[in-house]
């Protein structure tokens, strides 16, 4: 340990750092802070912006702090004259083609050219002549372009390179002809695009859905989770009033680390879509306006003599979850059901969920996709695979031959070839492989003896171990492992949701699921409560508003069995309810016992039924042992990808403006089209 | 004046013609390639942005820069971004004679600027401007390294040097005419012995 540090001095101070840090980063532990542009913690070094500028003791001229390694003995001075003039220097030299538009800029008040500029900016200019115009580049349908403002720190060609994984930005020309631009100003196709906003340090690129909608000062700022994948990315909802203007990651170093998908960024304009604002009931075969006390009546009465079951969506969070397990146990068993895609399950943790660390995935040196495709599914898995990638880590593809950014190697569209020869070669070989199985196949799988297959396998060739277990299930899904472990499912392991129409239920109640317009409940009693009209309201017989994600707290549990908590933004749209008051009037209507009477009793009667949740943050255990079994046997099972579209992927990404944009401009566009296949 | 020195632009275009290497260049590549380490084969793009140039009519098209980035497998931005760097590859069509007229200090001092005015009469374009019958694109350039032997031009990969007017007209006519010029001094120096 004592190895590594190295005794330096910053501005007159002892202090003791890791060797292999640079002088910036050892400023930043002294709390010295260094003015950059260029430099970013996630991205290689640059080092062109020069604005980092220090004095080194008995160095001849000032250094750029983020490219200088440190050494034993370096004195490091961030604060005199000198410093101070030569960062001055470095901005005036910046501001000299920089346009003086900070007014109509979307930059404005989060920019930090103007914040820097308050530092180091002079009053006024010193040069007479002509700034210079760059002409706006095309970078699709999210990314504006004000490319006059460009500084060329470059940071958004080392995104797209390092982060994204598709090396299509670049800086064209030299000297004052230098400009960044896509390659023949083709729309970005990665998923992550969206990143490159909050990475500009200055107005250059700025969102299109956001351009002149608001100032940073005006907004609220509201902590919430990604919900339209399973990885749970922490992100910051900015809302005016009542509505919701953009949306922004928050750093996690354990999950997305700085970056959020595409859609969870773009899509909250299909927020306010096609909203479902007041109950609806059928009446003589049409939908018509209702109010609550009547649907609710007619509800009840149903309830009382048909037998119900309900289906959990995709985006339902674990209050509602757990009021609709008290509610339903009223009526028997097996009559909740989550898994409306069919996925197969064993009874563990960790037969549902991401096993290994998610930002662990990097450290493998094998990584085996078993009917997934992580870049549409879940983009910032995507990304930790394009990290182990780069780590030199060997990436194997079971399913559809699907183009990543990456190179894998293609086995076949078979379970079976799981036992392949180049396969177990290299699995022999390997320190740390990860499998990853998504839902192309956990849902078609018959057999619950493939799913133990598939665990001997993994034991077999040190995919688990004592120490670590790295088979992991991935599917799209936000509520999925929160509600298995809330015991919404049935018994059924496989093929839960084909198997449900053997019970003969007369009234299903759908929690936000679409499934609810599948043929198997033709001859039941519909009703929906959600809050996008989509297939699912419209084949059903009451239609109950419920607010989004946004507009009421939840526990959401991600992927990797982390849970976390979604804020309440702004006030539900129209009349309505949160699912658990539903519930609870319900209850009350047909005396079933429901003691929690606000929502903080809801939670805490939750958290002291599953304790395990209430630490958020943390990845709960896994306290059962997984099954093994003698022999190796893997059914025959046919793929199905669960999203083939990434920007349309649930009711509420199908709603909005900007990702029908996307499709059109990006997955429409026949050139794109090989790449983003 | 129309638009900048072709190979300062960072707007590439098609030919709409497809580019394929040509066999002796296929040769070439395979040797240039051999000199890089493995794994760092795309350190050959600027020789092959140069053959490809040679090739295609000496500029580079948007064909040539994929065809060289699947050759080298590499993005096509990084390839763009290196033919954009340097001005030396031409990014859009030149005329069969590309002349280069240095106009830095020594040869402004000993009158380039003279012989600016005569190749843009005799070959009736203007800086930057390609001929009607496409056999000459004119550009100015900085200092070519020819000092001690200004005013000097280079027009493909021939330098001339120690110019005047008439000489100057004689190179252009022989150009036209087809007929073969005396490479290097026009006044019968050998390389930069004194004058």
């Amino acid at each position: 340990m004592s190895q590594n540090l190295i005794n330096i001095k910053i501005n007159q101070k002892e202090i003791q750092v890791d060797k292999n840090l640079t002088v910036m980063q050892a400023c930043e532990i002294a709390g010295e802070e260094i003015p950059r542009f260029c430099y970013h913690d996630k991205l290689s070094i640059a080092g062109n912006c020069r604005m980092c500028l220090v004095e080194i003791e008995k160095a001849p001229k000032l250094v750029s702090s983020c490219t200088m390694p440190l050494m034993e003995g370096m004195s490091i001075i961030t604060n005199s004259e000198k410093v101070n003039a030569g960062r001055k220097g470095v901005m005036e030299f910046l501001l000299i083609n920089h346009p003086l538009d900070c007014p109509i800029c979307d930059q404005g008040g989060e920019c930090d050219l103007q914040d820097q500029a308050m530092y180091y900016g002079f009053d006024k200019s010193r040069y007479k002549e002509n700034k210079r115009a760059v002409e706006n580049k095309n970078m699709g349908p999210l990314v504006n372009t004000i490319m006059t403002r460009c500084i060329h720190c470059t940071r958004c060609v080392r995104f797209a390179t390092e982060v994204a994984g598709v090396p299509e930005l670049g800086m064209l020309g030299r000297g004052e002809n230098a400009e960044i631009t896509t390659y023949l100003e083709q729309s970005i196709t990665s998923e992550l695009s969206g990143n490159v906003i909050d990475l500009c340090p200055v107005g250059a690129l700025t969102s299109k859905p956001y351009q002149f909608k608001a100032r940073p000062w005006e907004l609220k700022r509201t902590d919430s989770i990604d919900i339209f994948d399973s990885v749970g990315s922490n992100i910051r909802v900015d809302s005016r009033a009542e509505e919701i203007l953009r949306v922004t990651p928050r750093t996690n170093e354990f999950i997305n680390e700085e970056w959020i998908s595409d859609k969870v960024r773009f899509n909250y304009d299909g927020y306010y879509q096609q909203r479902i604002d007041t109950p609806y009931i059928r009446k003589n075969q049409k939908l018509s306006n209702s109010s609550w006390e009547e649907s609710l009546k007619i509800l009840k009465n149903k309830l009382k003599s048909l037998k119900p079951l309900a289906l959990i969506g995709e985006h339902v969070d674990l209050e509602t979850g757990y009021s609709i397990n008290k509610f339903m146990s009223n009526f028997g068993k097996d009559n909740v059901e989550c898994r409306t895609d069919n996925q197969a399950i064993l009874e563990n943790l960790d037969s549902y969920r991401f096993n290994t660390p998610l930002n662990e995935i990097e450290n493998s040196d094998l990584i085996i996709l078993l009917g997934t495709n992580p870049k549409i599914e879940t983009p910032i898995i995507n990304h930790k695979i394009f990290k182990a990638y780069n780590n030199n880590s060997r990436i194997f593809n079971i399913g559809k031959d699907i183009s990543f950014n990456y190179q894998t190697e293609y086995l076949g569209d078979k379970l079976s070839d799981l036992n392949s020869e180049k396969l177990i070669k290299a699995l022999n070989r390997s320190t740390n492989p990860i499998i990853i199985i998504g839902s192309a196949f956990l849902n078609k799988i018959k057999n619950i003896k493939t799913l133990k297959s598939i665990f001997t396998f993994a034991n077999k060739y040190k995919v688990i171990s004592k120490d670590k277990n790295n088979l992991n299930f991935l599917n799209p899904y936000a509520s999925r492992v929160g509600q298995l472990i809330l015991g919404n499912t049935t018994k059924n392991l496989c093929e839960p949701f084909s198997k449900l129409k053997k019970n003969k239920f007369e009234i299903v109640l759908s929690f936000g699921s679409e499934h609810i317009a599948s043929e198997q409940f033709d001859n039941c009693f519909r009703v929906y409560f959600g809050h996008h009209g989509d297939e699912g309201a419209m084949k059903s017989d009451i239609i109950l508003p419920t607010p989004l994600y946004t507009e009421k707290n939840g526990i959401f549990v991600n992927i990797e069995g982390r849970p976390q908590e979604a804020k309440k933004c702004h006030n539900p749209i129209g009349s309505a309810k949160e699912e658990w008051s539903i519930v609870k009037k319900l209850s009350e209507e047909l005396s079933f016992v429901f003691e929690p009477n606000t929502f903080d009793q809801l939670r805490s009667e939750l958290l002291n039924n599953y304790p395990k949740l209430s630490i958020f943050q943390e990845i709960l255990i896994n306290d059962k042992t997984t099954p093994i079994i003698s022999d190796i046997e893997f059914e025959e099972c046919k793929t199905q990808y669960p999203i083939n579209n990434f920007y349309m992927s649930d009711v509420i990404s199908k709603n909005s403006v900007t990702m029908a944009k996307c499709v059109e401009e990006i997955i429409s566009t026949p050139s794109l089209l090989e790449k983003s296949a | 004046m129309s638009g900048n020195h072709p190979g300062l632009s960072n707007n590439f275009s098609r030919s709409g013609e497809k580019f394929s290497w040509s066999k002796d260049n296929l040769k070439s590549i395979k040797n240039i390639i051999s000199k890089y380490p493995k794994g760092r084969e795309q350190s050959a793009v600027m020789p092959l942005l140069y053959l490809a140039q040679e090739q295609n009519h000496n500029w580079i098209s948007i064909e040539c820069i994929e065809t060289i980035a699947e050759t080298l497998s590499m993005p096509k931005i990084r390839v763009t971004e290196v033919a954009s760097f340097y001005s030396m590859y031409n990014t859009r069509p030149v005329g069969e004679n590309l002349v280069q007229i240095c106009r830095t200090s020594p040869c402004w001092l000993r009158g380039s600027n003279k012989i600016t005015n005569t190749i843009c009469k005799e070959t009736k374009c203007e800086i930057n401007d390609t001929s009607e019958d496409n056999k000459f694109t004119v550009v100015e350039v900085e200092c070519l390294g020819a000092c001690s032997n200004g005013p000097m031009i280079q027009i493909n990969n021939d330098f001339f040097e120690d110019l005047d007017e008439d000489s100057t007209k004689k190179i252009i006519n022989n150009i036209k005419e087809g007929k073969p010029n005396i490479i290097g001094s026009q006044k019968g120096r050998r390389s930069s012995e004194n004058a």
